[in-house]
């Protein structure tokens, strides 16, 4: 596949749209969609559908940090989301995205975990964030990193009766003191673009996926594709990340 | 808390306000998954399922492959964070139950032989969990099937009856489900009026079963009517 | 076609068999015929059928088709026909001439990833399927872009003796080859245009008034 035609493909694709190469497709958010999870986020790019899930559950913390709640990012890539996907255990494309919206998450210090600390060595409050895919129309990194801060920003902790989790009542807001955005980057021959729609995607053969916190501190990055990238390609992407973020850290302040 | 220890029916109306024969608030959507050939969303007051089908397209591994007709595979699967306390990912006993039994409550009506070596895939997903999951799960699916264009003898509607106490009710919901002297799963094809789902656990006398039966059939009626009434309004 | 269109779902009753044919869509219990699957009756004097809304393409002889080559086989190729079935298509409906397998490499006639306008010549009774590149029209497709549509909607894009996708062709000066399986092929510069008016056909299919949309779409 020649890169002339891949460059066609996608700005056949784009125009058709009305839509530029450094532009995201429609974004719709709704917090607190699932009642039965403490902070939960339905997050809607372009036709990219995926709804994220925070539930808080007791247990103890890692040997390495005694004092700090624990976070579990998890991705299911469920096969009604595309025909591509298979039952089963996550696949590597599934696990991969689950661990780049945990480092975006975890390095930027999003959540406050030393204030999660109930017992500490003992019990402590554990983060669970469950990714669901519902439709899969490209770019399912920037849309599962949304909807999974979206779905923190919201989240409850609920009361706690000795052992007991009484889930119908809260204590306090879950503490979130940093909102990361994540904007994957492409590069086709000499161009560069955002969103990615499923198109776009199966001509991609470069993107580096950037988490940005509010501060404009980069905080996770990954390459992924098989194609390699000059050092001044990824320089050049994470600016366009950076820029880019800040539309959508507007959406969620 | 022990079954029984709760008010489930306070001066003849349920916990949440509904008479004992009455259904939940309904919602249907279709064309929710846009990448699906055929998909909906169903809900039954807090129970929320969406069904997506894939179909017919090539079955893999080709052992599996069928020369005289076409296979269905259902898979239920209720997200991490549709219960209230979080349910590991991946599917369980009753999960891998509930599937067959999906399966067997929509398979009869498929028009499999005109699909040979071929599968019609459908995913039935539980976003939240009040409750009914299964029935609602059949009621998106069979949206669903029609939706994709897949040949149906009828469609098939589903609902739950059972008893707390002594008052026998429809369309259960979560708390009504664990604390129920008895629960019924029933599905149902409108048209034909033929029974293609029916569990039921519990503790039931003969003239309770008819009656319920009566009821269950009524109300797949009226759910029978609101998919038709959405399926209109989109194609209009 | 009437404004007020009637829809029926699988499981309802058309009508009655009255010695007419039971078509696509329907079938008959005794003399009560129902539809089959979700879309528009159509009650005729020798036929009832239901027209699908959706559905997947099953191949019947002789449908014009755009298939992609998916693998080189010994004797002939693997093609992709948007289909729950997979076509064969053999070296000797491939090409005319005769060629010595032990000699010649035959994805030098078709490699995988080529596309191609074929037909359907073949459909066993368990979908084994075979199509054939010597018929009047079958050729290579070069470059192009292609674009995946119900295979329902096709009838409605070529339009009444071609007109629709005539209309389209004109305004935008590009080459366009429709398959009955739903595959849309295009090449040149607009096809942009082009594509955003099939698409539109496709989903506006029923509505009144759409040939004018479709040529304001073309003319902006």
């Amino acid at each position: 596949m020649s890169e002339e035609y891949a460059i066609d493909l996608i700005e056949t694709w784009r125009k058709l749209d009305g839509r530029k190469l450094d532009e995201f497709r429609k974004i719709e958010i709704e917090p607190n969609i699932i009642k039965n999870a403490e902070g939960s986020a339905h997050v809607k790019l372009g036709g990219t559908e995926v709804i994220a899930g925070v539930k808080l559950v007791l247990g103890e913390p890692f040997a390495d940090t005694p004092n700090e709640g624990v976070l579990i990012v998890n991705a299911e890539f469920t096969p009604l989301a595309s025909p591509d996907f298979e039952s089963g255990p996550p696949g590597e494309n599934a696990v991969e995205l689950a661990r780049i919206v945990d480092r975006g998450i975890r390095e930027s210090k999003c959540i406050k975990l030393e204030e999660l600390c109930i017992e500490p060595e003992k019990k402590v409050w554990c983060v669970f964030i469950d990714i669901h895919i519902i439709n899969h129309q490209g770019n399912l990194i920037d849309a599962a990193a949304l909807a999974s801060v979206v779905a923190l920003m919201n989240a409850k902790i609920p009361k706690l009766d000795g052992e007991k989790i009484i889930r119908e009542e809260f204590e306090r807001q879950l503490p979130v003191q940093y909102k990361p955005v994540t904007v994957t980057v492409c590069k086709v021959k000499d161009k560069f673009l955002i969103d990615p729609t499923l198109e776009d995607e199966s001509v991609i053969q470069a993107k580096l996926s950037v988490a940005v916190r509010d501060d404009g501190k980069v905080c996770a990055m990954q390459k992924q594709g098989k194609e390699e990238l000059n050092v001044e390609d990824l320089e050049k992407m994470i600016d366009i990340a950076i820029e880019k973020s800040e539309e959508i850290r507007k959406l969620i302040r | 808390m022990a079954k029984g220890e709760i008010k489930l029916m306070v001066n003849g109306k349920r916990l949440d306000g509904r008479l004992p024969e009455q259904l939940r608030d309904i919602e249907m959507k279709l064309g929710v998954v846009s990448r699906a050939d055929g998909s909906a969303m169903v809900r039954f007051g807090n129970t929320i399922a969406v069904a997506a089908v894939y179909g017919p397209r090539e079955l893999y591994p080709r052992y599996l492959q069928e020369s005289r007709g076409g296979i269905l595979r259902v898979r239920y699967n209720m997200a991490p964070f549709s219960v209230t306390d979080r349910k590991s990912p991946g599917p369980d006993r009753r999960s891998v139950e509930i599937s067959k039994v999906i399966r067997l409550a929509l398979e009869p009506v498929i028009f499999l032989g005109e699909f040979p070596k071929a599968t019609i895939d459908v995913f039935v997903e539980i976003l939240q969990a009040d409750g009914s999951t299964r029935v609602t799960g059949i009621n998106a699916a069979s949206l669903a099937l029609a939706s994709a264009g897949i040949p149906m003898k009828d469609m098939v509607t589903a609902c739950s009856v059972g008893k707390i106490g002594d008052t026998l009710i429809l369309d259960l919901n979560g708390i009504e489900d664990n604390n129920s002297e008895a629960d019924i799963s029933f599905a149902f094809m409108p048209s034909k009026e033929k029974v293609t789902l029916f569990q039921m656990d519990g503790n039931l006398i003969t003239e309770e079963i008819k009656r319920l039966l009566e009821v269950a059939k009524d109300a797949c009626k009226k759910i029978y009517e609101m998919q038709k009434g959405v399926i209109r309004e989109k194609y209009r | 076609m009437n404004e007020k269109r009637e829809i029926v779902l699988p499981g309802e009753l058309i009508g009655e068999k009255l010695g007419r044919k039971v078509g696509f869509g329907a079938y008959f219990e005794g003399e009560r015929v129902f539809a089959k699957v979700l879309g528009i009756p159509r009650v005729e004097e020798n036929e009832i059928s239901v027209i699908p809304f959706a559905g997947v393409y099953i191949p019947r002889i002789g449908d014009k088709i755009i298939g992609i080559i998916s693998s080189v086989e010994v004797s002939g190729w693997m093609v992709d026909i948007n289909s729950p079935y997979a076509a064969f298509l053999p070296l000797s409906e491939g090409v005319r001439e005769f060629v010595d397998t032990s000699r010649t490499d035959i994805s030098g006639f078709f490699d995988a990833g080529d596309v191609i306008f074929c037909t359907v010549s073949k459909v066993t009774k368990n979908k084994t399927i075979q199509v054939s590149m010597r018929d009047i029209g079958n050729k290579k497709l070069y470059g192009g872009v292609i674009v995946k549509v119900s295979p329902n909607k096709i009838p409605r894009i070529i339009g009444r003796a071609g007109s629709m996708i005539s209309i389209i062709k004109e305004r935008t000066k590009c080459e366009v080859y429709t398959g009955r399986n739903g595959v849309v092929w295009l090449k040149g510069e607009n096809k942009a245009k082009a594509i955003a008016a099939i698409l539109t056909v496709e989903k506006e299919s029923h509505t009144v008034g759409l040939t004018e949309k479709i040529e304001k779409l073309l003319s902006e």
